[in-house]
């Protein structure tokens, strides 16, 4: 079936009998022509390298313009005096979208999740888990392919790039992909799926996308906790049982008609919001220079 | 076609899809079709890649491509020096183009036989990049599929040749188009295609009348 409706992903998957994921995996050996072990070896590859992009973050390491680069280390010393405000797992969500926000801004290794700048929002509520024993790799591969089947019809019905819808359509889509990946872990329904992904890219409705100097550094990095930690949140309200007054196929149809009319300043030009502050303007003159 | 690891991946060095990793893919796609390491190289960069590019570090990942570099290649940040290492000379401009992708770079390479490129390609997002045009003539491919590159005298009959040897091989045509220059001029045939197009193939378009050079450009897993 083509991607391109989650109500009619969560339609196949209760008709067949089967979940969310098996819907996606079996797409994709339909459009590739490959086995579903191949699928979920290339799935599998795509996980270790999530899992490698939050153990090889560098505390020391900065980014071109200096910018960024520390934080998710000053995140990880603040929970360790037990003093934070939020819990051990979205303390680790919070430093963990840091650190491979950061990591990428500073030209490591990531994945692109639906984008690089958003690469910090899956790894943040998924990494957690692993590391605390709550999920095996298998249930994490599943999770993956729902995030995949999210990203895909959002990609189809709306848009993934800041370029085309702002912020929202990365940031967001990354979120609406975590919250329906950890609806799947927590066994919940396909219904849950979709409704915990649209609930997540509601909230981020709107986001603009106005990178300081250009670069996906300044707000991007911050902006990828924001995601992870609305992920947490939508997942848990639809797994109690709360829904998406707005059915989800609606709402991203919703994110991309907002993102066609974001003024052309507000979708990743580096002319409008935060890139057009005085702070913003003054980096951007200050990379103009270095590079003459 | 959709591919759940074009939204799921790829795996790449930060911190751009468009800016990093398509360009690694332009540089690289420059590189394979030139048939050769290239040993000097002018690239343009026009729209987003010359506003921003340097932040991005476009230009080392253009540089990594021609070196022969994938976008997860954790060398691609000291590209530069690499190349002067490894005898690529690289220079860098901006450029004025007309109808372009804003994510566009003009690639001149040469191998050290003399053999030459100049190649358009655009990243389109999320790592994915487009051809625009290759050696002046304008083309539309992506290198999400096994790709044929026929240069061919303008002359009734061409197409049914090559696509017969295709046929012949059992190889199945996704895409495919054809522009001339001029009227029994040189004409330029771009046939994607789903299965690989195996060595005796090529051979034998190659050696069809007519016939004046063929590129291939195998499709690449990340």
């Amino acid at each position: 079936m083509a991607l391109d409706s989650l109500e009619e992903i969560v339609r196949a998957a209760e008709s067949r009998g089967t979940e969310f994921w098996q819907v996606v995996l079996e797409t994709d050996c339909e459009e590739r022509q490959v086995t579903a072990q191949a699928s979920r070896e290339k799935m599998g590859g795509m996980w270790r390298a999530m899992l490698e992009s939050v153990e090889q973050y560098e505390a020391q390491r900065r980014s071109v313009s200096g910018l960024v680069g520390g934080d998710g280390a000053k995140m990880r010393d603040w929970a360790a005096s037990g003093k934070a405000l939020s819990g051990g797992y979205m303390q680790e969500v919070i430093a963990t979208a840091l650190c491979v926000g950061e990591s990428n801004a500073c030209m490591r290794r990531i994945v692109a999740a639906p984008t690089a700048g958003a690469c910090g929002v899956l790894p943040a509520v998924l990494v957690p888990l692993w590391r605390s024993g709550e999920a095996d790799e298998e249930s994490l591969l599943r999770a993956l392919y729902v995030s995949a089947g999210i990203g895909a019809v959002v990609s189809r019905r709306a848009c993934i790039a800041g370029a085309a819808g702002g912020c929202q359509a990365e940031i967001g889509t990354a979120s609406a992909m975590a919250a329906g990946a950890l609806v799947s872990l927590r066994g919940g329904t396909p219904e849950q799926i979709a409704h915990a992904a649209a609930m997540a890219l509601k909230n981020l409705l709107g986001l603009i996308c106005d990178p300081v100097a250009g670069l996906v550094e300044v707000p991007c990095v911050k902006r990828n906790v924001v995601g992870a930690v609305n992920a947490v949140s939508c997942a848990d309200m639809a797994l109690a049982g709360i829904q998406s007054r707005v059915p989800p196929d609606q709402v991203i149809d919703c994110m991309g008609d907002v993102g066609c009319r974001l003024p052309v300043e507000f979708r990743e030009t580096a002319l409008g919001g935060l890139a057009a502050t005085p702070f913003g303007q003054s980096v951007r003159e200050r990379m103009h220079a270095g590079s003459e | 076609m959709l591919d759940i690891f074009d939204i799921l991946g790829p795996v790449m060095v930060g911190p751009s899809s468009s800016h990093t990793a398509g360009a690694v893919r332009i540089g690289r796609m420059a590189r394979v079709l030139l048939g050769a390491a290239p040993v000097q190289a002018d690239i343009g960069l026009y729209g987003s890649f010359a506003e921003t590019g340097q932040g991005h570090g476009t230009d080392r990942a253009l540089a990594a491509g021609l070196l022969g570099m994938r976008p997860d290649d954790l060398d691609i940040p000291r590209s530069l020096e690499l190349a002067r290492e490894r005898g690529l000379s690289v220079t860098f401009r901006t450029v004025r183009l007309r109808e372009a992708h804003p994510n566009t770079a003009l690639i001149r390479a040469e191998a050290a036989d003399g053999r030459r490129i100049e190649l358009q390609a655009a990243s389109t997002g999320g790592g994915r990049i487009r051809v625009d045009r290759l050696n002046g003539v304008d083309v539309n491919f992506t290198g999400a599929f096994h790709t044929l590159i026929v240069r061919h005298q303008d002359r009734a009959g061409k197409v049914a040749d090559v696509t017969r040897e295709l046929s012949n091989a059992r190889v199945n045509i996704a895409n495919m188009s054809l522009c001339r220059s001029r009227r029994g001029g040189d004409a330029l045939m771009v046939i994607e295609t789903d299965q690989p197009v195996p060595p005796v193939a090529r051979l034998l378009i190659g050696e069809l009348p007519g016939i004046r050079s063929l590129t291939y450009y195998q499709r690449e897993e990340d």
